[in-house]
């Protein structure tokens, strides 16, 4: 029984638990630590009043009042700076950047600021926000409102990098950022906020109603970063996936009838190497498979640590199934998007191998 | 198409690109006509509460209390005890024996790099002594006059200098880049003007909170260009933040003068207006005029007045840093001929006039700071000076990254410690 099961097993067996969407989620985690924790403070661009562009803060501005849930300027910089300063005050910001794509203004802040603080203050000062953000590709962004930059952030020394793939994720991976003492980066897949995708732009979209990862307890709960999540067990291969792509390689796998071990990474850094080392030794063969670009993206790092750490168990070379080089093409979305066909593709010949 | 459109131009004005140039560069005649500087005491002082607009006249003018004459003028003076004064004359006199000595121990190879504030010692020692010492401090790469007047160990600001086992900041950060919680003096980062929304957001913590704590900053007039001075202002003046901004304009950011920060079209104190803060723009080199402009602003934000800019007009008397040469791109006479003279010796001619001060007393004190700092140094350089191998042990260098060192990291300090036992096999110590 995995982790996830045995979590999942205490949640439902209490009372209290309701099926929720991924916005749901997040929505009552910030609600259960706004609660619990009066350091913790939201603030973002269309958070307070109006609950976000996603809905994701609504109704905590009226629960918690103006000065613990408000809006703010546009102004990246400013809202990962006041952060920072906030931070050291001793306060829990969870600043929301509204489309990863807009991080970039407030990303010197992030990166030689945030993450360096706890270094350079050799520990004196401290940085614990939590910056939630939405990110990738699927709901027709076009190249402003698509991309997947967490390799940006997991190159970064003091940055921690979390990306959910279900809604019961999402609550207890967001508690736990939130209780953390680090920066941490929390991308929201919002291709599956309302439901899981499978890759297919031709087939209606799903919802989560009536899968058990959505059944998420309206208490308290947290998930540990730096654990992997076992999506199945198998032996064909190993798929290592993140976010969005989990559904869609679980789909792909499901359909080809290939018995993968597909995990769920949950958090980048810190990464559960050992997770990824026992599964890539079973089954010998390693699929990765994220949204962002290829060049350096985040499967580079770990294509490079299966063939260092579990090179003699390998029977084929490790795959990656990326997005292109490209910025993401509004009209093209479905082609850019790293789907069922590429995902195919690439099992095929790992499999043949 | 392109050609059509050229030619239907062809009648209208050429335009021309402005570079700015300084007035007077190596080998010119320094000429500083061109500077309005108002008599001591004309300034009207507005009440600390009152409407930010009150204030802009104040922006296009310079904050004066010392006069010709050594005496404070006008209602700007703060009237301070000559006990304080002297206590204030004696840390600027500790700064400046401080950075003489340690730019001295930069080219004595003891360390890689330094900065001197000479000329600006008011702007951060004044400034702090306006403050409460629970007001955090959220310093540029000038103010080590601010730890120097909240009573930082001097040894302990040279063991950083220096890198050596004894530096708390584990021979991290470059010299002169201190941290001390303790005394509200916030991490210096090398990232310009990143330090202005940190201190209005931990001010709005404050506010939020309902504590009485302000925050201030300080940052160069050259960084003022930058995207986070703009940010900082906005969040400040739209949650009316209990913060201070102390722009340093002391003429120069390395070679660029002031106009490459856009000083030619308005006045670093005239940024408040087109946010609606409160403006000051002070004499930086007068003791007085920035204890009172920091009192005021200080007084403002903790009566819920809001955050207030200050331009203290002042010149970096040195280089930039150990690695500058300034007579590479600026009048040698410059500084000789500063209209706004020396802030040391104008209060030590103010505590004179006021028959509280004497030479036999400056002397003395001089010898006095001066042996303090030697003291300091010796004590510091028992701990080791930069590369001479008594530094932190090598694991710290992967500690602090993440509050719990992740596997990564600890394979990575693993192969650190393998490989010192490699590169010098005679070194037992860890």
């Amino acid at each position: 029984m995995s982790a996830l099961m045995d979590e999942k097993a205490a949640a439902t067996s209490q009372d209290g638990v309701r099926h929720m969407n991924m916005i749901e989620a997040i929505n009552s985690a910030l609600d259960v630590m706004l609660a619990r924790d009066p350091d913790v403070i939201l603030l973002g661009e269309d958070i307070g009043y109006f609950g976000g562009v996603f809905r994701c803060t609504a109704g905590l501005q009226e629960k918690h009042g103006t000065t613990r849930v408000f809006d703010t300027p546009i102004s990246e910089c400013g809202i990962i700076g006041v952060a920072v300063g906030m931070g050291a005050y001793g306060l829990r910001p969870v600043p929301e950047i509204q489309f990863a794509d807009y991080i970039y203004p407030g990303l010197d802040q992030l990166i030689s600021e945030a993450a360096r603080l706890r270094y350079r203050s050799a520990g004196e000062f401290i940085a614990p926000m939590t910056v939630r953000s939405p990110f990738g590709g699927g709901i027709f962004g076009g190249q402003t409102h698509s991309q997947s930059p967490e390799s940006i952030f997991t190159h970064v020394s003091g940055l921690k990098t979390v990306i959910p793939a279900t809604p019961y994720d999402a609550k207890g991976l967001l508690i736990s950022c939130i209780e953390d003492n680090d920066p941490v980066i929390f991308f929201e897949p919002k291709r599956i906020y309302n439901g899981p995708f499978d890759g297919y732009y031709d087939k209606p979209a799903k919802s989560w109603k009536g899968r058990d990862e959505a059944q998420v307890p309206e208490d308290y709960y947290s998930i540990p970063l730096g654990k992997a999540r076992t999506v199945c067990e198998g032996d064909a291969l190993t798929v290592l996936a993140y976010g969005t792509m989990v559904h869609v390689a679980e789909s792909v796998c499901r359909d080809k009838g290939v018995d993968a071990e597909i995990l769920d990474l949950r958090t980048l850094v810190p990464l559960d190497i050992e997770a990824i080392e026992a599964s890539v030794e079973k089954t010998g063969r390693c699929l990765i498979v994220h949204e962002a670009t290829r060049t350096s993206g985040f499967g580079a790092e770990l294509s490079a640590l299966v063939t260092e750490r579990c090179f003699y168990h390998l029977e084929a070379p490790v795959e990656r199934v990326t997005g292109f080089d490209t910025p993401y093409p509004h009209s093209l979305e479905w082609a850019y998007f790293p789907g069922p066909v590429r995902i195919g593709e690439a099992i095929d010949k790992i499999l043949s191998e | 198409m392109a050609s059509d459109s050229h030619e239907k131009g062809r009648n209208r004005p050429k335009l021309e690109l402005h570079v700015p140039q300084p007035h007077y560069r190596p080998g010119d005649t320094a000429d500083f006509s061109h500077l309005n500087i108002p008599a001591a005491g004309d300034q009207p002082r507005p009440d600390e509460v009152c409407e930010a607009r009150e204030t802009y006249p104040l922006c296009d003018d310079l904050i004066r209390v010392l006069g010709d004459d050594d005496r404070a003028h006008g209602p700007w003076d703060p009237r301070l005890h000559a006990d304080t004064l002297r206590k204030i004359l004696r840390e600027m006199a500790l700064v400046r024996a401080f950075d003489n000595r340690m730019y001295r121990a930069q080219r004595q190879g003891k360390t890689s790099f330094y900065m001197k504030c000479t000329g600006e010692e008011a702007t951060s020692v004044c400034a702090t002594h306006a403050l409460a010492a629970d007001d955090m401090i959220f310093p540029s790469y000038r103010q080590q006059g601010c730890l120097i007047a909240r009573g930082y160990k001097l040894t302990e600001m040279i063991n950083q200098i220096y890198s050596n086992k004894a530096d708390k900041l584990k021979g991290r950060q470059l010299p002169i880049m201190y941290c001390s919680k303790r005394l509200n003096f916030f991490s210096i980062s090398g990232n310009l003007a990143t330090q202005l929304p940190q201190a209005t957001g931990f001010a709005m913590a404050s506010a939020s909170k309902g504590d009485s704590r302000i925050a201030a900053t300080w940052v160069g007039e050259g960084s003022t260009a930058e995207g986070d001075f703009h940010s900082a202002l906005t969040f400040a003046t739209v949650y009316n933040a209990p913060v201070i901004f102390n722009v340093i304009n002391n003429q120069w950011a390395i070679s660029s003068f002031s106009g490459f920060a856009g000083a030619e079209r308005a006045n670093f104190a005239a940024r408040a207006i087109g946010y609606g803060i409160a403006g000051l723009r002070v004499d930086g080199n007068d003791p007085l005029a920035v204890y009172a402009a920091e009192r005021w602003a200080a007084d403002r934000a903790r009566s819920n007045g809001g955050p207030t800019l200050i331009e203290h007009f002042t010149y970096r008397a040195e280089g930039h840093s150990t690695s500058d040469d300034p007579s590479a791109y600026r009048s040698a006479e410059e500084r000789e001929e500063w209209p706004l003279g020396d802030p040391v010796n104008r209060l030590r001619k103010h505590l004179v006039a006021l028959g509280e001060w004497d030479d036999e007393r400056q002397q003395a004190m001089d010898e006095e700071q001066d042996a303090i700092v030697r003291k300091a140094q010796k004590d510091a350089e028992a701990n080791g000076i930069l590369g001479h191998g008594l530094h932190h042990p090598f694991h710290t260098m992967f500690e602090d990254v993440f509050e719990d060192l992740p596997w990564h990291l600890e394979e990575q300090a693993a192969q650190a410690i393998r490989e010192r036992q490699i590169k010098w096999p005679e070194d037992k110590a860890e």
